[in-house]
């Protein structure tokens, strides 16, 4: 009996070698009918699930713009939760195809860890959030603290540099999970919690008294966050860059969801080109000629999406600052379609 | 030989290789030997392919570059500009600590538990009959987060505390204890107490000897005790008390933050710690209980009755007869529990005590080698319990029964 099996397990073995090694992640994708998507655990305004289970949050947006552009439907698209500590090992294994993840473009992951960043959909920098009651109105008047944070971040790194070169000592207590992190911040374990700033006016939803807790003003790094895909697959990574540029290019062209069918007939060649009117530049990164337009039809501009989840008139209430277009005294800025 | 020779005349030369059941025997284990050595190399060799088609940095070299990341609690002096493999060294002494502390709390609540269970008392029996049933029916997960973030919530904050004889302190911050200070001449105090160590073991070896030759009994426990406790308490005094203690200092002025204990005096048992350890303990000790139990009841009643008869009192019956035949059942199930423990420490990832798993997945994050950090921790996990279940074989044999 061994002998009959044993080839056809020795050539299933071969053959999964095979197809793994050959398709594109494109084909991949359109094979499945979805993309994959890498989101937090649940940061509000970024990647968070409601009660019925519904994605939200910038992050979540940028995913459903990459599914609107490849098959025309933002739904087309899964999500897979992963902590900091999961998430390039998820994607380098190939079980997500996208990380959407306010994951910091930084030169050790960009070249060590086989991965290529799509672009920036936000400027962070990290923050420390503090009780009111402890008096302390600047970082540097930390010496001596108890630091919650996560691990496997940026911030756990960021933190060390920051009191080791002010000569403060500190203490830190670093947890696998966001919602650990709030809870002992919350019980008072930590004088301080640090990680994003914008994280840190997500979570602060999260604790007991908001209203008793400040974000101090000191910006300690910088903290470019965007979309994450496996290097090796150009076409892939064109999609990636391309989707987070043309959502760029919309703002500031002035396209949202709402006009773009009226701008299909504009005389503004710029938006004739990023909707696919005027030229074949969807065809060349893979996708069709319409997959801006798609985009914004399904999902919006960028503007939109910021608006949307993390802007002055959510619960976040996070101000553009330097996420402003560089037309509007922002640093935002997409390569232009052409 | 008559009969062999004529048997193997009788077989049908050769006619049947394929009959032959050694052949037969032989050809299948070649053939899944070479189909495992085959599967092995085909995992290998696609790793490494796809390592190298996407790009990733790979083998060890890391280990030596600067982790750049703190760690709350370490048994080696760490600072953010040791290696990667100094932070995993520290990572794997706390998870050793956890293993050590864990399996003696484990062992002696687990004893006590095991033995009330048995208890003609009702009440006892019926406490220790819960303990065993709740505490062994809930995650052991949850009981880690029941300890640490329900516990934490009780104990006061950081500026505030709880005191014990005005030594030990404890808040949400941890347990403070007064931290010895060595200074010269406290080592000798240390060699008066190994010398007592000694002394102890060889008065004890003697009292048995003198006792299986003439029946005379010498109380060598309590002489023990005496000396392990009195000798380096003399070198102590008489060395003019090098031993000095230096106390948590506790501030109840000065600006909001700097108020309450001071980092880095004293002692300070981090709460992940305490209540990790604990859980761990609590959470195990249930199945010891139960192994303990049915260890003593596997000694038949006649054992204790025939004790009885040769004029034992309860005591010596259970210490000389019950127990040292209880143990040859005790330990072999006992030895898994102890692995269970250590292997189980690894849940302290989710209330951020710095164990090696813990460490392990910042190590693999910053670097991103998810392949040689989970070497690491597999062999790490790997060594500790094969020698664990060495040690306690090597008890296990030493306990035995002796068949004369």
């Amino acid at each position: 009996m061994s002998k009959t099996i044993l080839p056809l397990v020795l050539g299933a073995a071969m053959g999964v070698a095979a197809t793994s090694a050959s398709a594109t992640t494109l084909e991949d994708v359109k094979a499945k009918g979805f993309v994959q998507c890498g989101v937090s655990q649940g940061l509000p305004g970024f990647s968070n699930p409601d009660a019925q289970g519904n994605w939200t949050g910038i992050d979540v947006d940028y995913c459903r713009a990459v599914a609107a552009a490849i098959f025309d439907d933002p739904s087309a698209v899964n999500f897979t939760p992963l902590s900091a500590k999961e998430r390039f090992t998820a994607l380098q294994s190939g079980e997500v195809d996208i990380l959407s993840r306010n994951t910091t473009w930084t030169m050790s992951r960009d070249s060590q860890l086989g991965l290529n960043f799509a672009g920036v959909n936000y400027y962070d920098g990290q923050g420390f959030m503090v009780r009111k009651d402890l008096g302390v109105t600047s970082a540097l008047e930390l010496s001596g603290a108890s630091v919650c944070t996560n691990t496997g971040t940026t911030t756990e790194l960021n933190v060390a540099d920051y009191f080791r070169a002010n000569n403060m000592p500190y203490e830190i207590v670093a947890f696998e999970k966001a919602d650990e992190v709030v809870a002992a911040y919350d019980a008072g374990r930590c004088d301080v919690y640090t990680t994003d700033a914008s994280g840190l006016y997500a979570q602060r939803l999260k604790l007991t008294n908001p209203g008793d807790h400040m974000v101090l003003p000191e910006i300690i790094s910088k903290e470019p966050l965007g979309p994450v895909v496996r290097q090796g697959d150009d076409e892939w990574f064109n999609i990636a860059k391309w989707t987070l540029n043309a959502m760029i290019n919309a703002e500031e062209l002035g396209v949202t969801s709402e006009n773009v069918d009226e701008m299909m007939s504009s005389d503004n060649p710029s938006v004739k080109r990023l909707l696919g009117v005027e030229g074949a530049f969807g065809e060349g990164i893979g996708l069709t000629n319409d997959f801006g337009a798609r985009i914004l039809k399904h999902v919006g501009n960028y503007g939109e999406t910021f608006d949307a989840n993390v802007g002055p008139d959510t619960p976040l209430g996070i101000a553009r600052g330097i996420n402003a277009l560089w037309t509007k005294g922002g640093i935002l800025y997409a390569p232009p379609v052409r | 030989m008559a009969v062999l020779e004529q048997d193997t005349a009788a077989t049908p030369a050769r006619a049947s290789l394929m009959n032959d059941p050694k052949i037969r025997g032989i050809f299948y284990q070649v053939l899944l030997v070479a189909f495992l050595v085959l599967s092995g190399w085909f995992i290998v060799s696609n790793t490494i392919v796809n390592l190298e088609r996407q790009n990733i940095a790979s083998g060890f070299g890391f280990l030596d570059n600067t982790a750049g990341f703190g760690i709350i609690q370490t048994l080696v002096p760490y600072a953010e500009t040791s290696s990667y493999g100094q932070a995993l060294f520290a990572g794997f002494l706390n998870t050793l600590l956890v293993a050590v502390v864990g399996i003696a709390l484990a062992t002696v609540l687990g004893f006590v538990a095991g033995i009330a269970r048995l208890s003609p008392n009702w009440v006892i029996s019926q406490i220790a009959y819960w303990y065993v049933e709740i505490l062994r029916n809930v995650p052991l997960l949850l009981q880690i987060f029941f300890w640490y973030f329900a516990v934490l919530r009780a104990v006061p904050g950081k500026r505030d505390k709880w005191s014990l004889f005005d030594t030990f302190h404890l808040n949400i911050g941890g347990l403070r204890a007064p931290k010895p200070l060595f200074e010269s001449g406290s080592d000798i105090v240390f060699y008066a107490l190994l010398a007592a160590i000694a002394a102890t073991v060889f008065i004890a070896r003697w009292a048995r000897k003198r006792q299986e030759a003439t029946g005379q009994q010498f109380p060598s426990l309590l002489t023990g005790f005496g000396l392990i406790l009195g000798l380096p308490l003399i070198t102590f005094f008489v060395m003019g008390m090098p031993i000095g203690l230096e106390h948590p200092v506790f501030n109840e002025t000065g600006p909001m933050l700097q108020r309450g204990f001071q980092l880095n005096v004293g002692i300070n048992v981090i709460p992940e710690f305490l209540a990790l350890t604990v859980a761990l303990a609590i959470y195990t000790s249930a199945f010891i209980a139960e192994i303990v139990r049915a260890g003593i009841q596997a000694v038949s009643h006649g054992q204790t009755e025939a004790a009885h008869a040769l004029g034992l009192r309860q005591g010596p019956t259970l210490r000389l007869v019950i127990i040292p035949q209880a143990m040859r059942v005790i330990i072999p199930p006992l030895t898994s529990q102890y692995l269970n423990l250590t292997k189980n420490s690894s849940l302290a990832v989710a209330i951020a005590f710095p164990d090696l798993v813990s460490v392990g997945g910042t190590v693999l994050n910053q670097t991103g080698q998810a392949i040689e950090v989970i070497a690491v921790w597999m062999m790490v996990y790997l060594s500790l319990s094969l020698l664990t279940s060495m040690f306690m074989n090597w008890y296990n044999q030493r306990m035995a029964l002796v068949e004369r």
